[in-house]
């Protein structure tokens, strides 16, 4: 996704090495994203569900 | 000793083969605090070695904060993945296990500047307004 748009960024985060962050996102299970900070998707999605609810995320936001 | 296996190593390097720009890793680490720095440097020269498109760029995180921020990295090890331009795609803590394929795949899709994704989700993404902070919690295992 980042490579489609100048507009996002990604960052893939060793959960174990950072228990800030995990305590932080409450990321109790992985994999786990936060889009902009505020929106979560849990676990694996398929490509369009995904995208469809982080750019979503991202104008909610 | 190398991280990788010499299966590992084949395998990767099989699918490093056409990748058509170079890939700069642009990686962050320190010597002192930092158990997982000394490893991650070691994948990551393992991996350079497999394709000659692929370069590692080390910086230390304590000496060179002004290009740390640039970056937008505040903690070590990390990585950014660096094509034909700075997609903005980083790596925090050391790529092995399961996150080690991951930046194997992000190598691929930075090297061709192509993202791989279908048509509908092109179209999605293309129509973002706002910018799109992803950050993908992961773990090795």
């Amino acid at each position: 996704m980042a490579v489609e748009s100048p507009r996002v960024t990604s960052v893939i985060v060793e959960a174990s090495e950072y228990p800030d962050l995990v305590r932080k996102y409450q990321v109790s299970g992985v994999p786990k994203t936060m889009v902009n900070e505020k929106v979560e998707i849990l676990g694996a999605r398929p490509e369009e569900d995904f995208v469809r609810t982080a750019v979503g995320g991202a104008a909610a936001w | 000793m190398p991280i990788l296996s010499t299966s590992d190593a084949a395998r990767v390097r099989e699918m490093l083969t056409d990748l058509p720009g170079p890939v700069r890793l642009v990686f962050f680490t320190q010597t002192l605090n930092c158990e997982t720095c000394e490893p991650t440097k070691q994948i990551l020269g393992e991996v350079a070695e497999l394709s000659g498109q692929i370069t590692v760029e080390e910086h230390n995180f304590l000496l060179e904060k002004d290009l740390a921020a640039q970056y937008g990295i505040d903690r070590v090890p990390a990585v950014a993945v660096i094509g034909a331009r700075d997609y903005g795609i980083r790596f925090l803590g050391i790529p092995s296990g399961y996150e080690f394929m991951s930046l194997i795949d992000a190598i691929k899709v930075v090297g061709a500047g192509d993202s791989g994704l279908n048509d509908a989700s092109r179209a999605m993404i293309a129509g973002l307004e706002s910018p799109l902070a992803l950050q993908v919690f992961v773990t090795p295992t």
